[in-house]
């Protein structure tokens, strides 16, 4: 019976299958190269720009993508909200490859991959960094065992996953407490430089914005996957789920909303939005997309009483908050970093690379739901 | 600690832009030669990298006729607080009693916070190499520790720097001000920058307009991290509670449920 929870009808081979393993093999022989040829070599960082869009958009967008998998973990195990228990496994499966791949791109990053563990052993509670990876190391663990059921499920091992299901509870509180600390230490990260980082973006609740905003995020993922995937998929999902994730979308991003016109207000001013500046214009742009449009399109419109509608609503909250890391990580700190000369503009490498872990989290995706008991589960057909 | 730390006063209005520092440290530090270009300015090479630990900025001034040339000895501060140090996830960067801010090669992963982090800009990264290096000013640790002055400060033909413990450095700093009424803007750079630093500066010309950065904010700059590390456990708190409550409620509404729907059948 078990393989009827999978997905073997699925085509293994489509257009777009073709294409991403194209790019996941274009970005596999630039990491070698990097491996062995260094940062210098692969990338165009620099003394005065040394983090780049490995940070910014796969480890910064990679993780705040991921937030999708505490949130609804969280709502079905601790609100008790079963409507959603559908698309809880797509959630968690979403946030164990985020993680993964967020993983490989700090080997990526880092100069000393192999020494990437050192921060386990070598204790610095001081430093944010540590925070941080500290909580990689142990959410990446959690999630895995919160995946592990799937697994388990398609191999046969029910009492492995009676055992999983068991702890379940406790499991998804202490992820759901790790990915809270995790995605406002994001944040923290960029405490530190306060007369570096443009004050469109530096404040004293850069974590706690950080947090919301990957809220905002997290809440679009899940929505816009499962809407990818029933139609890909063709598994008939109920619409009161989408609505459901619409409306708390409309509640957090209301939220998050006040949250930056406060900061706004109280930091550089409302007029600097319209001054015209580099910066100016990429927080205009942040905004409109993370924000102004979905809020409109959410409370305003009719689109989210129907898919495409959604769809569109998700991918706008989805780039607005990846153009909110990539303008702390990088466009907010640009002006201060360029004041003696140097610039950033990624390699056609650092690209590669980003454009292969996209690839890859949706290849992986696919995969998953092709092979593993994805997008119902057996727990959801005792009720 | 900080009180007895070493610490040094570069006295600008002393130094004649010679660049013996900045070979001497060079060669102290068996740092290898960089081929430089003129970009219009004497400063060569125009900024600190992982080979140049030091630098002298040669500045024009002065709006009447005859200019009036400055040079800044620019390197490591040594922050009594370092940011570089407090954001170093493997302690790779550490503040010493002795007052050198040292690095240990062994420790480092290579994430480049501390590159970030830095007020001044100072550490650089070894970006050729395949397994690179942050590299910077050292102090000298090891010249300190065997009783020997840094290696610029030895070799300096003006006596540039003054070398001490830093409250006679920072007593040094006023009583040159204070002895030459008019010469000295009245600022010792460095007390209250980036919350104290061991290197201290003292000018005859407004630091402004030196290249200094006149915007890095006086606190030391680690408390800004910390305050927001210091909060988990309370973060924790909060969310061990809401999580196990919310459980517990929402567990026992839908006993409730149940219950009341059994009630309900015939
Ligand atoms: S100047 Fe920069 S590198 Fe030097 S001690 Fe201070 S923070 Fe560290
Ligand atoms: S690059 Fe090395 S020294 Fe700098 S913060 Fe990272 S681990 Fe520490
Ligand atoms: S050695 Fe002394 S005089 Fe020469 S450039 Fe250095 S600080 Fe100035």
């Amino acid at each position: 019976m078990k393989t009827n929870n999978t997905g073997n009808d699925i085509r293994m081979w489509t257009p777009a299958t073709a294409a991403m393993v194209l790019v996941m093999l274009a970005g596999l022989g630039v990491m070698v190269y990097r491996l062995i040829s260094g940062l210098g070599a692969s990338t165009h960082l620099n003394d005065n720009f040394p983090w780049g869009i490995w940070l910014a958009v796969d480890v910064l967008g990679g993780v705040a993508m991921a937030a999708g998998g505490f949130i609804i973990a969280s709502m079905v195990y601790l609100f008790n909200m079963k409507k959603y228990k559908p698309i809880t496994r797509p959630a968690i499966l979403t946030a164990f490859i985020g993680y993964l791949l967020a993983i490989v791109a700090i080997i990526m990053d880092i100069g000393q991959p192999h020494r990437i563990w050192h921060p386990a052993v070598m204790w610095q509670i001081r430093s944010v960094m540590w925070v941080v990876a500290i909580h990689v190391m142990l959410y990446t663990t959690t999630l895995a065992l919160e995946f592990s059921p799937m697994l388990f499920e398609r191999l046969g091992w029910h009492g492995a996953v009676k055992t999983v299901q068991k702890i379940m509870v406790p499991v998804v509180l202490f992820g759901a407490l790790l990915s809270v600390l995790h995605q406002s230490s994001l944040g923290a990260v960029f405490l530190i430089v306060p007369g570096k980082l443009s004050p469109f973006w530096y404040n004293s609740k850069l974590p706690f914005l950080f947090l919301v905003s990957a809220v905002m995020m997290g809440l679009s993922m899940v929505s816009l996957e499962t809407i990818l995937s029933a139609r890909i998929f063709r598994h008939p999902v109920d619409m009161g789920i989408f609505t459901g994730l619409a409306r708390a979308l409309a509640g957090v991003a209301l939220f998050y909303f006040v949250l930056k016109m406060y900061f706004l207000v109280t930091g550089p001013g409302v007029a600097a939005v319209f001054s015209g500046s580099m910066e100016a214009n990429m927080y205009l742009i942040e905004m409109a997309l993370s924000v102004i449009l979905p809020l409109a399109l959410l409370l305003g419109t009719k689109m989210k009483e129907s898919l495409s509608g959604l769809l569109f609503i998700d991918v706008l909250v989805i780039a607005g908050v990846l153009i909110n890391r990539l303008n702390v990580g990088i466009f907010g700190l640009y002006r201060h970093n360029a004041t003696n000369g140097q610039t950033y503009f990624p390699s056609w490498m650092e690209f590669a690379v980003t454009f292969a872990l996209i690839a890859l989290a949706f290849f992986i995706f696919k995969m998953a739901a092709r092979h593993l008991p994805l997008l119902s589960s057996e727990t959801a057909s005792e009720h | 600690m900080a009180k007895t730390a070493n610490s040094v006063l570069v006295d600008m209005t002393r130094c004649i832009g010679c660049r013996g520092c900045q070979i001497a440290c060079k060669a102290w530090n068996e740092r290898s030669a960089r081929k430089t270009v003129m970009y219009g300015n004497f400063t060569n090479p125009t900024d600190l990298n992982s080979d140049c630990f030091t630098n002298v900025r040669f500045v024009e001034n002065g709006n009447g006729k005859t200019p009036v040339w400055s040079f800044v000895k620019n390197q490591c501060l040594h922050c009594q607080d370092p940011s570089c140090a407090s954001v170093c996830p493997v302690a790779a960067f550490r503040k010493s009693d002795e007052g050198p801010v040292t690095y240990d090669y062994e420790r480092c992963i290579g994430c480049r916070y501390c590159m970030l982090a830095c007020p001044f800009e100072v550490p650089k990264y070894e970006w050729e190499k395949l397994l690179p290096a942050v590299q910077k000013c050292t102090f000298c640790a090891e010249r300190i520790q065997d009783g020997l002055l840094p290696s610029c400060i030895k070799t300096c033909p003006t006596k540039t720097m003054f070398f001490g413990k830093r409250e006679d450095v920072v007593a040094e700093a006023k009583r040159r001000i204070a002895s030459a009424p008019g010469k000295y803007v009245n600022h010792v750079y460095g007390i209250e920058e980036a919350g104290g630093t061991s290197w201290l500066y003292i000018s005859s010309v407004p630091f402004g307009e030196l290249g200094f950065n006149m915007d890095v904010p006086k606190v030391q700059l680690p408390g800004l991290t910390w305050s927001y590390i210091s909060s988990i456990p309370a973060v924790i708190g909060v969310v061990l509670v809401a999580g196990v409550g919310s459980w517990v409620v929402t567990r026992r509404n839908e006993v409730k449920e149940k219950e009341g729907g059994k009630e309900d059948r015939p």
